[in-house]
């Protein structure tokens, strides 16, 4: 089999104000016809760099030396009007955010015929033939209306069939795919990473696939090249890297992705354990902005018709993808959120008739942890500022020395010194800011908290040691938790019994380990298979039992 | 259907804002001290009591506001009160087709120049060129434009004696250039800023790049993808633009002596004739409005997202 | 790639300190404007002629180092140089008070409406959008000849003209804090509305208002100047530079020195505040907060 694709020592660098950053460092890979090659590392490993630099896309201050030879032509700092015959034809690109990959003033028929336009002399009906042909071969619905429609009209995993679409027109030799299912529900990536597969076989391609996950190479990849601050650890083909990983970052990597499989001792609950919040037919909904003055109100049904427990001293975990309510679910218990129906009742008291009064004393006993490290932070205020307010709220009569202890107490408590106390948050990193925020709920000496996609944010090194801090902190303060997450194998990890949610709708609860090795509801089946697991040899079994089942 | 219906609803929308701009100014009429009555010099009774009557001051305030109503959307501002031969109508009909050639001319100048400019510096981004557009876009907004006419006055009649003074001469081309030039300057500079800093942020975008993958050349890029969403904001300051040109004119006709709408306003601000003020204002006003009823139609049909929501 | 500066405090001071200092436009246009505001402090005492002084030798005279008039003099025969920096306190005085009038109207405006949300933020926002588009200096000269000129309108209707941006993007600013997740941290950790407001939301929106408020103040000079050249703003004896460029426009074939002299100092001090708040803005712009990670 001919070599499509070889890079020979390449070098990426930026020239930012004088300082020279090397993004990438004397890489060289290859790349056979009809190969699914993977580059795997963190972030700032330089494995986006790579292929930018390879398709002419680095920014102005970018500079790359090497070589890159593509089908016998060194493609490497070529001028864009050579480039241009070569990319969008020979080598397509799609990227990870396909919300704002695609331009929202043009229809999707315009954006596609410009590719054919430029490399193809098709007329104007023979492009828009191709194009809905393409639609639908990727499996888009109603191609022939949606040509005509914008981007903004579709869902991100359509959006990224239509990019996909957009790429084969020309049938290109390779397609470069960077992070493309990262932005998207795991349900709708398992499809289009399959898709992705179907292609490859159906046009003949060469794939490189950029990801950060280690499933997702397990799943779709031949080979894989593992890269560390622009440097590459290991090349190997897929068995080998999984099942034998010679590279200490490769080992490092295998290991932190298979961390969450072993679960942890789960509590068993006591003979009654009490109920710490009570959830009945709880349903928030929010009107839709009216197309005009005199239709009706249609509503987003968020939450929708809920109902369950919270017992104490457990994990609860909800797990659901992105529009399944959870986040409205949180807020509604928070009380940040007015539901449109239903009950909550919390330790006892129905929360939705409260008083201001009462309303603060439920504050003091429920806290919670939000997603973004950054955002969930004041700016403009200190560590020890951010801790003082709850302080100040809950138990106003705090002398200072008090307060101080207190402070530097919920400090140490979350691993933190007492010298964090005079930082800003700009100054900490994602993991202290994280637990500055699990300090500050800690504060009021909460006994309910509420873990808002609170490791979903960071990255895959800091999320196994914050979770350990939850776990540790539970214990000692004989904490109760309601875990929210999309992340299947920390919530398998951690969480005593799981709420798994879709559309506002509660699908299925239970037991965790039963929940997940037995579960009951087909999506919820559907949801746990397509969580990608970095173990090729069952990636491709269940690949099998996918194709099988669709034909 | 859905055309229509959005036309419909925008029409709508912008009446309750000309109501509001007509009652606004009745009552400033009713709530001024001394009122447009007590005059310097002291009228003879029955003098005032025609004038009384022929105003209905004596009737109930609802009546008279809905005369006023009527009036004004029938064009009859009133008579003018510093000339006494003519009413407020006949004025601002004398006038406006001077301020009108003038601003005319002032917005497409500014819209035409000030895109091209701020066209030509986003693609040069950084360079010399770049630089220089903008240091003209700081000028043009930091020197006003009651400066910026006397000395283009000074420079090219007295000077270079290219140029006439002032007047509307023959009526002849000339006799705009410098009024034009003095009117539309700052609007360039901004139009110009704007432009430049919408089509930076939109070639920055991530479809851009997507484009550039595709192998289309930069030409083509700029011209499907770029222009129309960097200059929806420009579509949007049309208004704005409009209403700086107006109030501009008032300094430019003034200067160049130019019989206008805005000098009109100027004497009739500086004599105290109210309700000559009044119309000039209300006229202006409604022409504003109607101004930006169209601005708004326009961006619906251009913008996809509200396009498709119709 | 991660590019986080480090700073040493987050004090708004030293924020738009270290600003200043690498934008080289926006640092010299600073320095411009304190000796401005020397000058035209410091000026008047230092010379020997008086503002209303009448040289009956020096009618209309150039300037010259000789006569002792560096500005010459105008048609009265009174000093340029004196009359330009008298002219330059009510400008500078003007400028500050109405922006501060501005800043105020403009802020509470939108950070009620974006604070409120809903309905009531909806019609505010289309108040504003209506407004945009009027020619509001028309209804200030409007509510000048109808109630006359006292200095204290003028400061006040100078100051309603402008409101509108800062509203606006104050009004924008809010509504991103307001979603921003320490709202909702402070609100579980039992904080009344009040404090949210005051020590969450406000302290971040001042930074644009320190933007918004050099921004205005050439905007607002520039009204005032407007004004002043029609006739309608400050009376004699007191003088601004709009009310000199009207005088020095009518005598330009003659003196022009009547015209460039105030005209000079008018418009470089509009490019001063126009570079310094440009500067500011971009480097308070929220997107270079963000982190990136490559």
């Amino acid at each position: 089999m001919d070599k499509i694709l070889s890079v020979d020592s390449l070098n990426v660098s930026f020239n930012t104000r004088g300082t020279i950053i090397t993004a990438v460092n004397n890489l060289s890979f290859g790349l056979q016809k009809n190969e699914v090659l993977g580059i795997v590392g963190e972030s700032g490993s330089g494995k986006s760099q790579t292929v930018l630099s390879l398709m002419g896309l680095l920014e102005s201050n970018g500079a790359a030396t090497g070589s890159a030879v593509f089908k016998n032509k060194e493609i490497l700092g070529l001028p864009d009007k050579e480039l241009n015959k070569i990319r969008g034809n020979e080598i397509a690109m799609i990227f990870q955010d396909p919300m704002s990959s695609l331009n929202p003033y043009v229809t999707i028929g315009q954006q596609m015929s410009g590719v054919l336009r430029q490399h193809s002399k098709d007329n104007k009906k023979e492009a828009r033939d191709r194009c809905v042909e393409m639609l639908s071969a990727v499996k888009v619905p109603s191609p022939d209306k949606r040509i005509d429609g914008y981007s903004f009209e579709l869902s991100g995993g359509m959006r990224q069939r239509v990019m996909i679409a957009t790429a084969l027109l020309t049938s290109p030799d390779l397609l470069i795919a960077d992070e493309p299912t990262t932005a998207l529900d795991v349900t709708v990536q398992e499809k289009i990473l399959d898709l992705i597969l179907e292609v490859k076989e159906k046009f003949l391609m060469s794939v490189i696939l950029i990801t950060h996950d280690l499933g997702v190479v397990a799943r779709t990849c031949d080979n894989v090249l593992v890269l560390k601050n622009g440097i590459k650890q290991e090349y190997g083909d897929t068995e080998q890297i999984f099942y034998s990983p010679q590279a200490e970052h490769t080992q490092e990597l295998l290991f932190k992705s298979r961390e969450l499989d072993e679960p942890l001792q789960k509590t068993e609950p006591n003979i009654e354990p009490q109920t710490s919040a009570s959830i009945k037919k709880l349903s928030v909904f929010f009107p839709l902005p009216k197309n005009n003055f005199f239709s009706k109100t249609e509503h987003l049904k968020a939450v929708n018709n809920l109902s369950f427990d919270v017992k104490e001293g457990e994990i609860l975990g909800v797990v659901g993808e992105s529009g399944s309510g959870k986040s409205t679910l949180a807020r509604s218990i928070l009380k940040l959120q007015k539901p449109t129906g239903g009950s909550i009742s919390v330790f006892g008291e129905n929360i939705l008739r409260m008083n201001n009064k009462q309303t603060k004393k439920f504050r003091k006993n429920i806290q919670v942890v939000f997603q973004d490290p950054f955002s969930s932070l004041n700016p403009r205020m200190t560590v020890s500022e951010i801790l003082a307010e709850p302080l100040d709220s809950f138990f106003p009569k705090t002398t200072k020395i008090d307060a101080i202890q207190t402070i530097t107490g919920c400090l140490d408590d979350v691993g933190l010194g007492a010298g964090f106390l005079g930082r800003y948050p700009h100054e900490l990193s994602g993991g202290q800011c994280q637990r500055v925020a699990i300090a500050r709920a800690l504060i009021s000496k909460p006994k309910l908290l509420v873990c808002d996609e609170a490791v979903s944010a960071l990255d895959a090194s800091i999320r196994a040691e914050i979770i350990e801090l939850l776990l540790k902190l539970k214990q000692h303060k004989k904490l109760t938790m309601i875990f929210i997450a999309h992340d299947l194998a920390v919530v398998k990890k951690i969480c005593d019994r799981v709420l798994v949610m879709q559309k506002g709708i509660l699908i299925e609860q239970g037991k965790t380990n039963t929940v997940f090795q037995n579960p009951a509801n087909q999506y919820t089946k559907d949801l746990l298979d397509s969580v990608p697991v970095p173990d090729p040899r069952l990636e491709k079994e269940k690949y099998r039992k996918r194709l099988s089942n669709r034909n | 259907m859905g055309n229509l219906k959005f036309v419909f609803f925008r029409l709508l929308g912008a009446i309750p804002t000309l109501l509001a701009l007509i009652c606004l100014a009745f009552f400033l009429v009713k709530a001024a001290p001394g009122g447009p009555f007590d005059m310097e010099r002291s009228l003879p009774e029955e003098v005032e009591a025609n004038l009384r009557a022929a105003y209905n001051l004596d009737d109930p305030l609802p009546k008279q506001l809905f005369k006023y109503i009527g009036d004004i959307l029938q064009g009859d501002f009133g008579p003018s009160f510093q000339y006494r031969d003519f009413n407020v109508t006949e004025l601002i009909m004398s006038g406006f087709p001077v301020s009108l050639r003038l601003g005319a001319a002032a917005i497409l100048a500014a819209l035409f120049f000030g895109a091209l400019i701020g066209t030509v510096a986003a693609l040069n981004q950084n360079t010399k060129i770049d630089y220089l557009v903008m240091f003209f876009g700081m000028t043009g907004i930091s020197i006003p434009n009651f400066v910026m006419a006397p000395l283009l006055i000074l420079l090219f009649s007295i000077f270079l004696n290219m140029l006439p003074a002032g007047g509307l001469g023959d009526g002849s081309i000339n006799n705009m250039i410098l009024p034009v030039t003095a009117l539309a300057f700052p609007q360039v500079a901004y139009i110009a800023r704007l432009t430049r800093g919408s089509m930076i942020e939109v070639l920055g975008s991530n479809f851009v790049r997507t484009a550039k993958a595709q192998g289309i050349p930069m030409q083509y890029i700029v011209f499907r993808h770029v222009l129309k969403p960097a200059f929806l904001p420009i579509v949007s300051y049309l208004g704005p633009a409009t209403a700086a040109i107006i109030t501009g004119s008032v300094v430019v006709e003034q200067i160049f002596g130019l019989p206008g709408l805005g000098r009109y306003f100027v004497q009739g601000a500086l004599n105290r004739d109210y309700t000559l003020v009044l119309g000039v204002v209300v006229f202006y006003g409604c022409l504003i409005i109607f101004f930006n009823l169209l601005v708004d139609i326009l961006y619906g049909f251009i913008d996809p997202k509200i396009k498709t929501n119709r | 790639m991660n590019s986080r500066e480090k700073n040493k405090s987050n004090s708004l001071l030293s924020d738009a300190w270290r600003v200043l200092k690498k934008n080289k436009a926006a640092a010299t246009s600073a320095w411009a404007m304190v000796v401005m505001g020397l000058m035209v402090i410091f000026g008047p005492l230092v010379s020997p002629f008086a503002l209303d002084q009448t040289d009956w030798y020096q009618i209309s005279a150039q300037p010259g180092l000789a006569s002792g008039h560096i500005f010459g003099t105008d048609d009265l025969g009174r000093d340029l140089f004196v009359r330009v920096m008298h002219g330059g306190r009510i400008s500078l005085m003007v400028g500050l008070v109405a922006t501060m009038v501005s800043v105020i109207i403009g802020v509470s405006y939108g950070a009620m409406s974006g604070f409120i949300g809903g309905k009531t933020d909806a019609i505010m926002m289309r108040a504003v959008d209506v407004l945009y588009a009027m020619p509001f200096l028309f209804f200030v000269i409007l509510l000048m000849v109808f109630f006359g000129r006292s200095i204290f309108l003028i400061f006040v209707a100078i100051g309603a003209v402008n409101w509108l941006d800062i509203a606006r993007i104050v009004r924008g600013q809010t509504l991103n804090l307001k979603g921003k997740e320490f709202v909702d941290a402070a609100r579980t950790g039992g904080a009344t509305t009040t404090r949210i407001v005051f020590k969450h939301i406000v302290p971040n929106l001042l930074g644009l208002v320190v933007v918004y408020v050099a921004l205005t103040v050439p905007q607002v000079i520039l009204v005032e100047s407007f004004l002043s050249f029609l006739g309608l703003g400050v009376q004699e004896p007191m003088t601004s530079w709009g009310a000199l460029v009207n005088q020095g426009a009518r005598q330009m074939e003659t003196s022009p020195w009547m015209l460039l002299f105030p005209g000079m100092f008018l418009a470089t001090t509009l490019f001063c505040f126009n570079f310094i708040g440009d500067g500011l803005r971009d480097a308070l712009d929220p997107k270079d907060r963000t982190r990136e990670s490559g």
